[in-house]
């Protein structure tokens, strides 16, 4: 690695987690740096990582190293945390190394001194890659590398990587190039197998039929923590973590001293959860994802996974917390959370084992973080259309960019980019004589930079007790359904609802009153369809049970007897009435993405069949779609020319688009999500990005944002031959159960989060009329 | 074709619409709120370009309406522009289609708060607030209503969360009982206010009667009074 530093070659190190990348990183600097012994004060090595946490923390030990070396080299962070002095004194006497982030990167980017600050760039180290390639925020970061290395041309870059999937994507993305071949490529040797096992109930605890709490699990969880130093427990989301955190305290008659973190919590109290775990005095620590990236937190002794491993290459990474010691196995237990995901379970513990790493290569960047990086481009100085499309196309996620696509955001960029030329007057962009392009004012860059970064998050609101201590965030959503008087768990601790003011929640400690649950919009996960696959054929044969636990036996032994098993050649379909609703079950297993695609048909065909849905939602294995009127004739609606259905309106509706639209209108800078002084009045001032989705499709058709829409749709869908081949191959060959009450098999995709709900179809429609007609009697009745 | 649900206020019979606006057929007058006009350009010169349909698009269904209905007047219950200078900023295609609603109906035009100043330049008279009979004609709706009148009103954009078999949704909608009529906005780019923010529950001190629009008909169904 310093050889080829010192040979200016840019280099991608690939190891498992624990390797002690990050310091290999950050090593040819540090003895460049030690050659000198007055470095000038100018940025040498920018690093840039995933998460705020890491990259203090990094500079934190980075400092240590100097003060120990009695090196004379100066170190700052830079992220949304930085203060304005810090700013300051960064500006007037630059670190040798400055640690950052993409978004904040992209900030320095857009101010006019850029070209000064990076002029004396040696290094850019990109740390955690495999987090960030295939991603907006890593769209983002690769674009900003592009610039970099226009204002910095002998630029070495470092990238430091996981084990993943496809490494040779993962060197194109980190070349200046976009070409794997410009890499040195370093994949240090993997360690020792790590011991994974499955985590049952004990006999105090129970194994529910569905769900993925995992709570039934917690006396055995608490057994194996109070068995070693310190156990990560790992959760799918941040709403089982409070749950989880909650049902352990009230068990823990040893008080083991356990901890919690995700991100949702005030930055202190997760800073102080850090701490604690470095300084060895927690036995546990539950998590979100917010731990999975990152340098050690401690002598992590092994990991206990609580419901289902939603990916393998997740997983392993996971797994690489326990034990950084390369030699020794890393040791993982999975508590599966329910019956069905003992099933899961096993199928990533065999995945594990044969080292069978899941997941799609990146995807190419996205037109909607093109354009917020042309627009920090123009308010860095002026720009010329050409020498930027080089630059952007230098980037790997946008090497295939087509002129047509620039041109076009450049357009949207500049004045909207509509067919229709209302108002040429107010532009964001002009152009001078030489076409160069220019931002128009100090005002519109003031606000676009506040605006700048590719996280679009459910709007969260802080919930803060009445003398101002501030407890965290909750989603927006979840708030609004809060009426003075509920209560409801976050950072471990029961909060009484008070009141809302503006973008504060007011609370009290709570009541002996039962807790509601915050939920919080982005825990959407899916399952990689290699794990589908593997428990479809668990599902099969049923003489492969008794390696199962007896509970999940007789679940199975339950579907046999009251509606069927799917079989290996078969379509299983179930109908039955469940909450005065009609269902339709079809147990395809092609995985996601495919039964969101499948979903959008079928809804389509219920529809022209006249029973009125009004939703469906898929899992990996399954799919189930829900009417106003039973369904009857299966085998019509699966008939092989669904395919010739409109597919292409039925997606453009459906409110998976909507969401992503509302994505790339804030991104790309359609609406704004922050503007100075207008907080109080957000809601007044919002157009609803659906209002806006829905006058484009009908007046603007072809308009860029429509075209980033559907591409980055595409990614949460799926190529349609996979349905086309499963038509084929189910013809005649459906079996149709209908059924008096839900089925065992089915109550997993019952529970299924991310429903999608069918809006302004003929189910409304028949619900409104079902309302009205009972006005009207209860009208003359009176 | 679409069905308009009936309703009788302060005598007067008023024909609701699935379209968002009322009809009284007595005085052959279309009545609507809220249009915003030029709300996608209000704020171009700070870099928020929105796309520039919504003016277009408010003014060809209020003019298909128009055209169905053959009213001898429109009156526009304020907040029609969406801010002072939004008349200035109309295109020379949305003008001819105001001029044109001119020519075939009488337009009274009720000021709003975001449109206090009338445009000089536009067909139409404006006013404050209008009274005809007992029908009382305001943007804001007051708590001040005389005894034999009723009140129609706009800027609250009213729409209703209700769910119905477990399946929740949310339309737009009238909102009524027997001394007034809350419309729906009209305009493109408008949003809504749910019926149960107390901005709009405490204008009723009985139950409130809602209209919620639908494709081709309106769905009548009530909600209880307010728990005070």
């Amino acid at each position: 690695m310093i050889a080829a530093a010192q040979r200016k070659e840019s280099t991608l190190l690939i190891a498992p987690t624990g390797g002690g990348k990050t310091l290999a990183g950050f090593l040819p600097t540090l003895i460049d740096l030690a050659e000198n012994p007055a470095p000038p004060p100018e940025i040498h090595t920018l690093y840039v990582s995933p998460l705020k946490a890491l990259s203090t923390n990094i500079a934190q030990s980075l400092s240590r190293t100097v003060a120990e070396m009695e090196l004379p080299i100066r170190i700052g962070t830079r992220t949304g945390d930085t203060s304005a002095t810090q700013r300051k004194h960064q500006k007037k006497n630059p670190p040798h190394f400055l640690l950052t982030t993409p978004e904040s990167l992209s900030l320095l980017l857009s101010y006019p001194n850029a070209a000064e600050t990076f002029a004396s760039l040696r290094a850019l180290i990109i740390d955690e890659v495999h987090a960030l390639a295939g991603t907006r925020r890593g769209d983002q970061l690769a674009l900003c590398a592009s610039r970099l290395n226009t204002l910095a041309p002998s630029l070495r870059r470092s990238g430091l990587s996981a084990t993943v999937t496809h490494p040779d994507a993962i060197a194109a993305w980190i070349s200046p190039t976009g070409d794997a071949a410009d890499i040195r490529r370093i994949t240090a040797r993997g360690g020792a197998e790590p011991d994974v096992s499955l985590l049952l109930p004990d006999r105090n605890g129970y194994l529910p039929w569905s769900g993925h709490m995992g709570l039934g699990t917690t006396t055995a969880i608490l057994t194996e923590i109070a068995r070693t130093k310190l156990t990560i427990v790992f959760v799918n989301s941040r709403a089982q973590a409070e749950l989880l955190f909650q049902e352990l305290w009230k068990h823990n008659t040893d008080t083991l001293p356990i901890g919690l973190h995700h991100g949702s919590l005030g930055t202190e109290q997760r800073q102080r959860v850090e701490q604690a775990m470095a300084e060895g005095q927690l036995r546990a620590v539950v998590a979100t994802s917010s731990l999975d990236l990152g340098i050690d937190w401690g002598d992590v002794e092994q990991i206990i996974q609580v419901g289902a491993p939603r990916e393998v290459t997740r997983l392993v990474q996971r797994i690489g917390r326990a034990n950084h010691r390369m030699n020794e196995p890393s040791r993982a237990l999975l508590a599966p959370a329910s019956r069905f995901e003992v099933l899961e379970c096993e199928a990533a513990r065999e995945a594990v084992a044969a080292h069978d790493l899941d997941g799609p290569p990146p995807r190419p960047g996205t037109l909607d973080v093109l354009a917020q990086h042309i627009m920090a481009t123009a308010c860095n100085g002026p720009f010329l259309p050409d020498a930027l499309c080089n630059e952007v196309r230098n980037a790997a996620p946008y090497h295939a960019l087509s002129r047509k696509d620039f041109d076009d955001v450049v357009s949207f960029v500049e004045d909207g980019g509509y067919a229709l030329k209302a108002y040429d007057r107010h532009r964001r962009l002009f152009r001078d004589s030489l076409g160069q392009l220019w931002a128009r004012n100090e005002q519109i860059m003031k606000q676009f930079r506040m605006n700048i970064g590719t996280i679009v998050d459910t709007p969260m609101l802080r919930v803060k007790t009445r003398r101002g201590k501030q407890i965290g965030e909750i989603d927006e959503y979840f708030a609004s359904t809060l009426v003075p008087g509920d209560t409801f768990l976050l950072a471990g601790e029961l909060f009484q609802f008070i009141s809302m003011q503006d973008t504060t929640v007011q609370v009290a400690k709570g009541s002996a009153k039962e807790p509601r649950i915050p939920v919080y919009g982005g825990n959407r996960l899916s399952i990689s369809t290699g794990l589908a696959a593997r428990v479809r054929a668990m599902l099969h044969n049923p003489d492969a049970w008794h390696t199962l636990p007896q509970s999940v036996q007789n679940w199975l032994d339950m579907q046999r007897r009251r509606s069927r098993l799917p079989g290996p050649d078969n379509l299983l379909v179930e109908t039955f009435p469940h909450r005065n609703r009609w269902y339709l079950v079809a147990y395809c297993f092609e995985g996601r993405n495919a039964h969101q695609t499948l979903g959008m048909l079928l809804t389509k065909r219920l529809e022209h069949a006249g029973t009125g849905p009004l939703g469906f939602v898929a899992n990996d294995y399954m799919l189930a779609c829900w009417s106003v009127r039973e369904p009857t004739d299966i085998n019509t609606l699966f008939d092989e020319n669904m395919l010739g259905d409109d597919l292409t309106d039925r997606i453009a509706n459906s409110a998976m688009l909507r969401r992503t639209f509302r994505d790339v209108a804030i991104i790309s800078g359609l609406i704004e999500r922050n503007h100075p002084g207008r907080e109080k009045s957000r809601r007044q001032m919002t157009i609803s990005s659906d209002l806006l989705y829905d006058v484009l499709r009908k007046h603007d058709p072809d308009h860029v944002l429509l075209r980033a829409t559907r591409a980055e749709a595409a990614h949460g869908l799926t190529d349609l031959d996979r349905i086309t081949a499963m038509l084929k191959r189910i013809k005649g060959q459906i079996d149709h159960v209908r059924l008096p009450r839900i089925s065992p098999l089915s109550v997993p995709v019952m529970l299924e989060q991310g429903r999608e709900k069918i809006k302004g179809g003929e189910g409304e429609e028949q619900l409104l009329a079902e309302a009205d007609a009972l006005f009207t009697e209860a009208e003359s009745g009176s | 074709m679409t069905t308009p649900t009936p309703h009788t206020l302060a005598g007067e019979t008023l024909l609701l619409l699935p379209e968002g606006a009322i009809v009284h057929p007595a005085s052959k007058t279309l009545i609507v709120a809220d249009l915003h006009l030029e709300k996608s350009s209000s704020r171009r010169d700070a870099g928020l370009l929105l796309p520039p349909y919504d003016t277009g698009i408010t003014l060809d269904r209020l003019t298909a309406l128009a055209t169905s209905w053959r009213p001898e007047r429109i009156i526009a219950l304020g907040d029609s522009f969406h801010d002072n200078t939004a008349s200035e900023r109309l295109s020379p295609a949305d003008r001819a289609r105001l001029t044109l609603l001119g020519q075939h109906a009488a337009l009274l035009w009720l000021t709003g708060n975001h449109d206090p100043i009338p445009p000089a330049d536009l067909p139409g008279i404006w006013k404050a607030e209008h009274q005809e009979g007992t029908l009382l004609f305001r943007h804001i709706p007051t708590n001040t209503i005389p005894p034999g009148t009723a009140e129609l009103a706009g800027h609250l954009h009213p729409k209703a969360r209700i769910t119905l078999r477990g399946h929740t949704l949310t339309r737009p909608c009238f909102v009524m009982d027997e001394t007034r009529v809350l419309l729906p906005a009209f305009g493109t780019y408008t949003g809504g206010l749910d019926v149960q923010n107390p901005a709009i529950s405490q204008l009723f001190t009985g139950p409130m009667q809602l209209c919620l629009l639908g494709k081709n008909r309106l769905s009548r169904i009530s909600l209880p009074a307010r728990v005070a």
